[in-house]
């Protein structure tokens, strides 16, 4: 009796909020993303895109309000939330003192996949990413373009229906991101969902829709589009700095 | 000859870290109140420079002089005269602001009330702070202390490695708008980022890819350095457009650029209008009905991708 909204949004989210004490730190968001969506999340510090991810990936128990990850409740199914999700973050992904291989097998034992599994999983990713001949080699020996899109391919190994990136592509070359684009453009073709937070706005170009949070708050959502036209602009970045120079916090910082 | 030295030279400037090439051959000059940049991803040799021109890392070859002072052997006239900003966060977290602008005043055997005119501008946006430990400002609050910290000896030169990396939109914008201020005040600004799109604040920028220098100009004269015309091409059928766009027959490059795909011909001699026509056909004949194409002006990514391409390393990278 699992797997209830197969069809249904990968992520819904409706009037969902957080508060620390009297501080409110997220405000009654409410959006959907769809299977196989690029879905980008923006908003600048402070905003409370921390604590609404925490609150998606079932690390944090909302206040107020619902959210649906791969049709689980995140209040009340965060274990059937995580075992459905992968996550991979610039800062903290990959253990540097193992191998290739060994971070593979590391990650699929804690995702539940079997040593079979593990092994036929693990080949093809080395063979999809042409890693082979780096699969013994320590992942902190590898440039870290390759560990990006090792990184991202690991978060994947289970198979995730919705995978969270974090800045994915900072500090990376241009040639090594597009490969990287291109990755998360294979997944999200064949329906895992992805969502990106960035404070990078040319990141946020990529996403077939975003929002901006703002005081914990969406302040926009739409496609780059349709947000350039509502805007009157055809810079991201000029709509962010709009949004968030109208901000409270941004008013007493 | 404008008679005014140059405010860095570098000649031959080389460092290895074991295999690691970490500059190859580097030579460049800046001016004096120049603001420039060193654009390129991590690894590409930008914190290297910043430390042989800071002093703290000696080259294996080459030389480098800043403010007429040579970085091997003046170093010690050179380092009261320089401002540096390490890539990462360089603050006590455990003291307040005010007593990291007084360590780093001391330091330099000055005092806060010394370097106060010079840091005023940044110092007073954080000053109301002052009791507050450094770990606990938010990000664009640490990075005006860092600058403060690095100006309060009153440099005439300032190197930031990286400083907007990680910062958000907003507080990114004010910090170029006050690198600019200071540019303006006669200070001679050495910066570098990852990011492609802060280069056309610069007056004129390096881009370092694998230890080399692939261009060097202001930043609207990098984009003529593409070779061949570009074309923006759109459809809401992302991967099925690029493949089509790849397997055209005079596809010089087809790569994503956010929601469009950066299209070049290889054919010289085709007209725009023709090559808008022909591959305006060609999606069709492959199922893609919405795109749409137009001919745009090359970017700095646009060149930086296609010098990568012939670059030794690029290889590697690919």
């Amino acid at each position: 009796m699992t797997a209830p909204a197969a069809e249904g949004p990968a992520i819904a989210v409706r009037d969902l909020t957080r508060r620390f004490g009297t501080f409110v730190a997220v405000d009654r968001i409410t959006f959907e993303v769809a299977k196989g969506e690029v879905f980008g999340f923006l908003g600048a510090n402070g905003a409370g895109k921390t604590t609404a991810i925490k609150m998606l990936i079932g690390l944090l128990a909302p206040s107020d309000g619902e959210a649906h990850v791969a049709g689980f409740d995140v209040r009340r199914e965060p274990e059937q939330v995580r075992r459905r999700i992968g996550y991979m973050s610039q800062r903290f992904s990959l253990y540097e003192d193992l191998t290739v291989r060994e971070n593979i097998a590391l990650y699929g034992g804690i995702y539940g996949l079997s040593n079979d599994e593990i092994r036929s999983r693990g080949n093809q990713l080395l063979a999809d990413l042409r890693f082979e001949q780096q699969a013994d080699d320590l992942v902190g020996s590898l440039p870290l373009g390759w560990k990006q899109k090792l990184a991202f391919s690991v978060a994947m190994l289970h198979r995730p229906a919705v995978v969270f990136l974090d800045e994915p592509t900072g500090g990376v070359d241009p040639i090594t991101r597009r490969q990287f684009w291109e990755l998360i453009y294979g997944a999200a073709a064949r329906g895992t969902t992805v969502f990106v937070t960035t404070h990078y706005l040319d990141e946020a170009e990529y996403c077939d829709r975003v929002s901006i949070m703002v005081d914990g708050r969406i302040a926009a959502l739409g496609t780059p589009d349709a947000l350039k036209a509502e805007f009157a602009t055809d810079s991201l970045d000029d709509i962010f700095v709009r949004l968030a120079r109208n901000s409270a916090a941004e008013a007493t910082a | 000859m404008s008679g005014t030295a140059p405010a860095v030279e570098i000649t031959g400037l080389t460092k290895r870290f074991g295999p690691t090439r970490a500059l190859e051959g580097i030579n460049l000059s800046v001016q004096p109140a120049e603001l420039f940049g060193l654009v390129g991803p991590d690894g590409g040799g930008k914190t290297t420079l910043f430390r042989i021109l800071t002093t703290l890392m000696v080259p294996d070859a080459g030389t480098a002089t800043v403010l007429g002072l040579d970085v091997v052997r003046d170093l010690w006239g050179l380092r009261e005269q320089i401002g540096y900003m390490p890539g990462r966060f360089s603050l006590y977290g455990d003291l307040s602001v005010e007593e990291n602008l007084t360590f780093f005043a001391s330091v330099f055997g000055t005092t806060i009330e010394e370097g106060y005119a010079t840091i005023a501008p940044i110092y007073q946006q954080i000053e109301r702070f002052k009791n507050r430990r450094a770990a606990a400002l938010s990000g664009g609050m640490k990075q005006k202390l860092a600058l403060s910290c690095a100006l309060v000896h009153r440099p005439k030169i300032l190197f930031l490695d990286e400083p907007t990396t990680g910062v958000d939109a907003v507080s990114r914008r004010e910090f170029w708008e006050l690198l600019g201020e200071l540019k303006a005040s006669g200070l001679t600004i050495v910066v570098s980022t990852p990011y492609m799109d802060e280069a056309a604040r610069c007056d004129r920028v390096a881009l370092l890819q694998a230890g080399r220098i692939l261009a060097l100009d202001a930043p609207a004269a990098i984009g003529h350095l593409f070779p061949r015309p570009l074309y923006a091409v759109r459809s809401r059928q992302r991967m099925p457009l690029l493949r089509a766009l790849r397997g055209f027959p005079h596809t010089a490059s087809a790569l994503p650029f956010g929601d469009t795909v950066h299209y070049s011909d290889a054919r010289s001699e085709a007209s725009p209008e023709t090559v808008v026509a022909e591959l305006g056909n060609a999606l069709r004949s492959a199922g893609i009905d919405d795109a749409t194409v137009r001919p745009i002006p090359a970017g700095i990514e646009d060149v930086f991708i296609e010098l990568m391409g012939d670059a030794p390393g690029a290889k590697e990278a690919a």
